[in-house]
């Protein structure tokens, strides 16, 4: 007969070794993702990858043109939400303590931000793609300004309610209107930690594909033109690895080192900004 | 000097009703831009209901039912990809709900506290790697692997257990419903985890440690008091989880096999709803067809909505607590 208290500490010993183990098993897979991820990516990245263009089947080439369009719809989509996303969070964390605005507002915030991209995706294609007649650099960039911007209006909100009050009443006693508080104090305050959601929104947008599938498509050629279907990064990578031909599967891994180097690095970055401004705080 | 005194009045008042107007200003435009969000998503399902609509009128409720997708015929029903979308998402989260759980309690209870945080910012940095790349990894190197190794294995153990060997039959491909469930999972887990570690973070030390001047074990105080504690917070983590799995699309894609038939085996190649759409969007002609292509994300974004809904329902429950407790 097993004494309780043996019983109870077995129970426990069980538990906590596959706590452990959890914890080794998720290191395990992502480490081989990770390994696996530089082994082969890393041979390719040479400076042919940033001189030539997407090559023809079977051939040698870079990734120019797709990282130049990658890099492009990123900037504009960037511009586009960001402004959009602060403005729409200062209402939310500035005005709208107790309006029905506000709360649906924050709502339907919360679910873009985790709605699937591809439905995004969906949303420009029927409301651009197929007004203006054809998949272009501009359909992926309202696409990913449409993934920018619930990123940004969520940490802008988050960031502002952190500020304390007595910062505003402050600004406010000195007689200060409520305009210049919020640009001139409360901004500045939180301007780390609203650089920092710019940051995450780039990253989480760097590495999309799903939602430039059917706006940016992709084109084998260098071309800056918007208006027309635009290389990207990830759209290269999903049809390089899919396809039979050995030298595109090899660029495929080696955007695909560069793409998660890009985002990885963009969320260290974040994360430095976001230490500084829990010092200000 | 009267004068001086009344001029500068008016100019004050002037200036006074001059930053009126431009606090009215400021505040009406940021709340366009609020209204702009949220007339966003409304936009979004008109768009989708708008574009599906000449497939909603031919094939009416039967859509959701029929499994039948064929092109020439223009027949399309939507229950195939509807079936591996929420096979693959049930996977997932059948191996990734346990190790997240595990990996959030070590953590938070176990983890000496020098790694605590050099584990969890790995965590939180591998929930951001883009699932373009789990795709890849899936189908070069997981799917190999798994047809050599797991896969014949599991034919044999499993295969001649009367109520879940048909699961199991079948040629082994390494790819099909079962790899892309498990691809999901190893990427949902950091995601499922780091929110499960906010959420557990929740849980005041002061209750923790009343438990454990009572003599309870660890896993007693995570069993009786972090759980009870957190449940609302733990399913609104989950639910998370599920809303990222029910609708990624690219690491799926790459491993399911992509093949408009339904199968017992989980050996067997499939469909899900994203897939669907990433691979037959684009090469889609005719109105029916990109209609019915429209309907299954419809209907997608519709079963994401009520997921995520219900889990941002729960996760605020569990943030008014920490209120009422602090």
């Amino acid at each position: 007969m097993i004494s309780v208290y043996l019983r109870r500490r077995l129970i426990n010993a069980v538990h906590l070794t596959f706590s452990v183990l959890a914890m080794l098993f998720g290191l395990f897979w992502l480490s081989w993702i990770l390994l696996t991820l530089l082994g082969n990516g890393l041979s390719g990245i040479t400076l042919t990858l940033f001189t030539e263009m997407t090559p023809p089947p079977g051939n040698e080439g870079g990734l120019l043109n797709a990282i130049a369009g990658s890099v492009m719809m990123v900037m504009l989509a960037t511009f586009i939400g960001t402004p959009i996303g602060i403005l729409a969070g200062t209402y939310l964390a500035e005005f709208g303590h107790s309006d029905w605005l506000a709360a649906a507002t924050r709502f339907v915030n919360d679910i873009l931000l985790s709605a699937p991209s591809i439905v995004i995706g969906l949303f420009v294609y029927t409301v651009y793609v197929l007004k203006v007649g054809n998949f272009s650099g501009w359909a992926g960039v309202f696409a990913l300004a449409l993934i920018v911007i619930p990123v940004v209006v969520r940490t802008t909100e988050d960031m502002l309610r952190l500020i304390p009050d007595s910062l505003r009443e402050a600004a406010a006693a000195l007689g200060a209107p409520r305009w210049k508080v919020i640009t001139l104090v409360t901004w500045r305050a939180a301007e780390m930690g609203i650089v920092t959601g710019v940051l995450l929104a780039i990253a989480r947008i760097s590495g999309e594909t799903a939602p430039l599938l059917f706006t940016a498509l992709n084109n084998q050629f260098w071309s800056l033109d918007m208006e027309q279907p635009m290389a990207n990064l990830p759209v290269v990578i999903f049809q390089f690895a899919m396809s039979p031909y050995e030298s595109w599967q090899q660029l495929a891994w080696s955007g695909a080192l560069l793409i998660t180097l890009t985002v990885l690095g963009l969320n260290i970055a974040a994360r430095i900004f976001t230490r500084k401004q829990g010092d200000i705080n | 000097m009267s004068d001086g005194a009344a001029m500068s009045k008016s100019s004050i008042t002037a200036k006074l009703k001059q930053q009126q107007l431009l606090d009215r200003l400021f505040r009406q435009i940021t709340r366009f831009f609020a209204l702009m969000v949220f007339l966003l998503l409304i936009a979004l399902i008109v768009s989708l209901i708008i574009g599906s609509w000449p497939s909603v009128q031919v094939f009416g409720f039967d859509f959701l039912i029929s499994a039948e997708w064929n092109p020439v015929t223009e027949k399309f029903g939507a229950w195939v990809p509807i079936a591996g979308t929420l096979i693959t998402a049930t996977i997932a989260l059948a191996i990734g709900i346990p190790v997240s759980f595990g990996i959030a309690v070590f953590l938070t209870e176990l983890s000496p506290a020098w790694l605590k945080r050099p584990l969890g910012t790995a965590i939180e940095l591998l929930a951001g790697v883009p699932s373009i790349i789990y795709g890849m990894w899936g189908l070069f190197v997981f799917a190999p692997f798994f047809a050599a190794s797991v896969q014949p294995w599991m034919q044999e153990s499993f295969g001649a257990v009367p109520a879940i060997g048909f699961l199991f039959e079948g040629p082994v491909m390494g790819i099909g419903v079962l790899t892309a469930g498990i691809i999901l999972a190893i990427m949902v887990i950091p995601f499922i985890a780091s929110v499960m570690r906010d959420v557990f973070d929740v849980v005041p030390p002061m209750l923790k440690e009343s438990a454990y001047a009572l003599g309870a074990t660890t896993w007693e105080v995570i069993r009786y008091v972090v759980l009870p504690y957190t449940k609302s917070g733990v399913v609104g983590a989950i639910m998370l989880g599920l809303g990222r799995a029910l609708g990624e699309t690219m690491a799926v894609t790459f491993v399911i096999g992509n093949a408009h038939q339904l199968h017992a085996s989980l050996f067997m190649p499939g469909n899900s709803i994203a897939s669907a759409l990433a691979n037959e969007f684009t090469e889609a002609d005719g109105e029916l067809y990109t209609a019915a292509l429209i309907e299954l994300g419809l209907i997608l974004f519709f079963i994401t909505f009520v997921v995520l809904a219900c889990s941002k329902v729960l996760l605020v429950q569990l943030k008014k607590r920490e209120g009422a407790a602090t």
